[in-house]
């Protein structure tokens, strides 16, 4: 009895060790939001058989930092929702495998890679938005502001929060979104006099909304998913994606190149454009690469997509020193917070 | 080397053996320290595709407007803070000490506590107390909590344990007959402190001061959260590094960051080499005697630190309880179901468990001996100053350099160590390399206060060196072992900027999933993960409290007369 028990017993850890090296194990280096790891994953290891996913998850800049350290020998197999300007900086780098993923062609044509075959495929837009907290802004009687110009009232007087682009992707969008939309020099200008109304630049992308929501400021400059987990916990803050057009950033797809199991890579990368997976993205963004996939994310402006400014994503990634070093020399040589 | 008096054996077996194990106790260095950081480092003088540029990257970084002011404000805070702090530690240390004031053992627990608790904890307190919201905000008189308030606010609460650690140890190793020689002597209280006491504890100060400073000026943490917009150089190298991934740039900037802490460990070198072992075998220990006088203000100044302590962590504790600062302040205990936020669950507070316990086991046992060959193996040649030197580079390397450099050098295709990268092996290797310095120091101050006579009576005796070891200098050594074993412990449960680097699909540590929290807006539930990380890191203090007291009866008893 006891000898027939360890034999099942064997062939039982057998069978399940078999079913997992039929499972190829891919590494998958992300920025996604945590609550969104779980969804994707299961509904890739449903759609794409044979694979199991294993993410690495941080904040942009320490995964980007991450994969460019690691280049010499790289241990990520795909990159599924990181800023595209990191992709770009690694397509500089000869990082990305070309792939073209089967379906890539109906995603829409500012959403993905213009090389042949592609190096990356876009999954949906976050746009820079305007965190507002509504208590602190009813006790200091400031006006609500619905668009960008709104903030360089003379109310706005150190109430605004805004990330730092040389610690920050998000403050580099949020630059290069100004940028984009109002040409370079009254960019600069706006910049010079909304400069007058800044509290903090602050290093972390996310703090200038966390801490508009905590009150410690009226306005923080931000990401729009960043509210969504604020709001559901009672802050009183409305997102405000402003009127004068917003800079965008997306969220993107590639294959690391020198991955280790590039066939399982593809396979997950041909769902990840498929209009389903792009369907499990508009659950959490108004605005998704694929344009017949129905989002279904809630609070959002009807007119959303026009807001969003002309971006030449290429462009931008290829000037940002010298851009961050005009910002640094105009901007951060002051140094006392006031 | 310390001198050993006028004995000089031969050159024997053991010596050899000796030299042997430091070699090894060397090569574990330079593979752990010294090539990660050589990778990076060899980067400042490359441009960002490989090339050697020399020194224009330095030329360059010089040519930066906020270098010259973020090097200033570096070196200011990291003074005012030492100022502040080493003065009240060496107080509070000498109330624990050279008093008679009841309570010591709470107090000692309590003076922990900053230790214990990932550095978001002081940082979220300091904002319910003195942020713009804040509870307490009025007494800042409209001076903003982000910029140089709250940074020395933060650094002086985190700092304050690691000197009075060192300044307890200073202190604790008096010996009782130049106190009687000096009251026979007819030396006023005053003079016996400023002839007697001062002097004993010099090495003590100096090295309290110097950890301190190079604890604030590499510290990246406090100034990110807190310090708004100030820049200081350790925000520097995040701004490279993280913010533009310009690793030339960042390996610069962490060089730079080297230079007051190795000014920092010349001076520090320069002291040690004045004072001698002093505690002899024929030393007795002091026992303060009563005396209101001194015993009462002692108690109240101890109680007020405490009480503070108490105050900075209890707030971020409750902070852990309540919805939402500062709008809903109903209980709950839902951001303690960590799975709402975190796929790794309460699962990351585990591999932070096993990560720290395996590199304070391991830790303990080699820092203890290669200090004690260090310090008593009589190794002839540059070897020992060799190790000494690389001992003390990691407390001026800040984490995330530390971090980067790992990747760089345990991630290349050629280096045969490769398999350890992504497992949690490396982050084992990695906190333990990070936190080396200050338990270095501590073994050396433990082994230092041991008379060389005891080595040089056994080798006399022709008892071999090793059973020295193990017969007198361990059980002797037994207290600061312990207090070795739960110092890496409980850093390595905390830290956060050099592991961040490394951790892979299934070992990420629990100090990383606060940060992820906080990054995500869930701010009360990364209080809770990090009070979860306190309550471990209590736990294990409170044990090892309940043991010490056994461990010095037990061990101690041969310093009484």
């Amino acid at each position: 009895m006891r000898r027939l028990l360890l034999t099942s017993l064997a062939f039982l850890a057998l069978g399940t060790a078999a079913e997992a090296q039929n499972r190829t194990r891919l590494t998958v280096y992300t920025a996604l939001e945590n609550e969104q790891l779980a969804p994707f994953k299961a509904a890739a290891e449903r759609a794409v058989p044979g694979i199991e996913i294993a993410w690495v998850r941080d904040s942009t800049g320490i995964i980007t930092a991450r994969l460019i350290a690691e280049r010499a020998n790289p241990r990520a197999d795909v990159i599924w929702g990181l800023s595209v300007f990191s992709l770009l900086a690694l397509e500089g780098q000869d990082m990305l495998e070309p792939y073209t993923p089967a379906g890539a062609a109906a995603l829409r044509p500012n959403f993905r890679s213009g090389r042949e075959p592609m190096t990356w495929t876009g999954m949906d837009a976050f746009v820079s938005a305007i965190c507002f907290n509504r208590v602190v802004a009813a006790q200091r009687g400031l006006p609500r502001p619905t668009s960008w110009a709104d903030l360089l009232q003379p109310a706005f007087r150190n109430q605004v929060a805004m990330p730092n682009p040389a610690s920050s992707g998000t403050g580099f969008l949020t630059m290069a979104g100004w940028i984009s939309s109002q040409g370079e020099a009254p960019a600069w200008n706006f910049m010079t006099r909304l400069h007058d109304n800044i509290q903090v630049y602050t290093h972390s992308g996310s703090a200038p909304c966390n801490n508009a929501a905590r009150g410690e400021y009226a306005v923080g400059l931000s990401f729009d998913m960043r509210s969504v987990a604020l709001r559901n916990q009672g802050a009183p803050i409305d997102v405000i994606v402003p009127t004068d057009g917003v800079g965008f950033d997306l969220e993107a797809t590639a294959i690391v190149r020198g991955t280790r199991n590039l066939d399982a890579a593809r396979r997950l990368v041909d769902w990840t454009v498929s209009r389903e997976a792009n369907e499990l993205y508009g659950r959490f963004y108004a605005l998704v690469a694929h344009p017949e996939a129905v989002t279904t994310v809630q609070n959002y402006p009807a007119d959303f997509a026009e807001r969003l400014v002309n971006q030449d994503f290429a462009a931008l990634a290829g000037r940002r020193d010298e851009l961050l070093r005009e910002w640094a020399r105009r901007f951060d040589g002051k140094s006392a917070p006031r | 080397m310390p001198d050993g008096g006028a004995f000089h054996p031969r050159v024997s077996d053991e010596q050899r053996l000796m030299k042997l194990a430091l070699g090894g106790a060397a090569t574990f260095l330079l593979l752990g320290l010294i090539l990660p950081l050589g990778w990076l480092f060899a980067r400042a003088f490359q441009d960002a595709s490989g090339g050697f540029v020399g020194f224009a990257n330095f030329a360059e970084y010089v040519a930066t407007p906020s270098l010259a002011v973020s090097a200033w404000n570096s070196l200011w805070t990291a003074a005012l803070t030492t100022l502040l702090v080493v003065p009240a530690a060496f107080t509070y240390a000498y109330a624990l000490t050279r008093s008679r004031m009841p309570g010591k053992p709470v107090f000692r627990a309590v003076m922990l506590l900053p230790v214990l608790a990932p550095s978001l904890l002081p940082a979220l307190a300091l904002v319910y107390l003195f942020g713009n919201q804040g509870m307490l905000r009025g007494l800042l008189m409209g001076e903003s909590l982000y910029g140089p308030i709250g940074i020395i606010m933060a650094q002086v609460f985190y700092c304050f344990p690691h000197a009075a650690l060192i300044l307890c140890v200073a202190l604790s190793g008096a010996d009782g007959r130049l106190y009687e020689a000096a009251a026979a002597l007819k030396a006023g209280r005053g003079r016996i402190f400023l002839t007697v006491t001062l002097p004993g504890a010099r090495g003590g100060l100096i090295s309290a001061a110097v950890v301190v400073f190079t604890l604030v000026v590499t510290d990246f943490g406090i100034p990110k959260v807190i310090g708004g917009q100030f820049p200081v150089l350790a925000t520097e190298v995040y701004k490279q590094v993280v913010g533009q991934q310009n690793f030339n740039m960042g390996a610069v900037v962490g060089l730079v960051l080297l230079l007051p802490a190795v000014g920092a460990f010349l001076l520090d070198q320069w002291a040690r080499r004045r004072q001698g072992g002093f505690l002899s075998g024929r030393a007795v220990p002091l026992e303060p005697k009563p005396r209101p006088a001194r015993d009462l203000p002692l108690l109240g100044f101890c109680t007020l630190v405490a009480a503070l302590l108490l105050l900075v962590v209890g707030l971020a504790a409750w902070g852990s309880f309540i919805r939402f600062w500062p709008w809903n302040l109903s209980l709950t205990l839902d951001n303690y179901d960590f799975n709402r936020f975190d796929s790794a669950g309460w699962g990351s507070l585990w591999t932070s468990v096993r990560m720290a316990a395996m590199a304070a086991l391991i830790g303990t046992a080699l820092i203890f001996v290669v200090a004690w060959m260090f310090e008593r193996g009589r190794v002839a040649g540059p070897l020992p100053r060799v190790v000494g030197f690389a001992t003390a580079i990691p407390l001026a390397v800040p984490g995330l350099v530390l971090g980067l450099a790992y990747i760089l050098f345990f991630n290349d295709p050629w280096n045969p160590l490769g398999f350890l990268y992504g497992t949690l092996a490396i982050l084992v290797l990695n906190s333990l390399v990070h936190f080396y310095t200050v338990c270095h120091l501590a073994a050396v101050t433990a082994i230092r206060q041991l008379d060389p006579e005891f080595e040089a009576v056994s080798a006399s005796l022709k008892v071999p060196l090793w059973v020295t070891f193990t017969r007198v200098t361990l059980p002797i050594c037994l207290p600061a072992i312990l207090e070795i074993f739960v110092y890496l412990f409980v850093n390595a449960m905390a830290t956060v900027s050099a592991v961040i680097f490394l951790y892979g699909p299934d070992t990420k540590p629990a100090s990383v999933a606060v940060v992820h929290m906080e990054e995500a807006g869930q701010i009360s539930a990364a209080a809770a993960m990090a009070v979860a990380i306190l309550m471990v890191n209590v736990a294990l203090k409170a044990l090892h409290l309940a043991m010490a007291g056994r461990v010095e009866r037990w061990t101690q008893a041969w310093r009484l007369r």
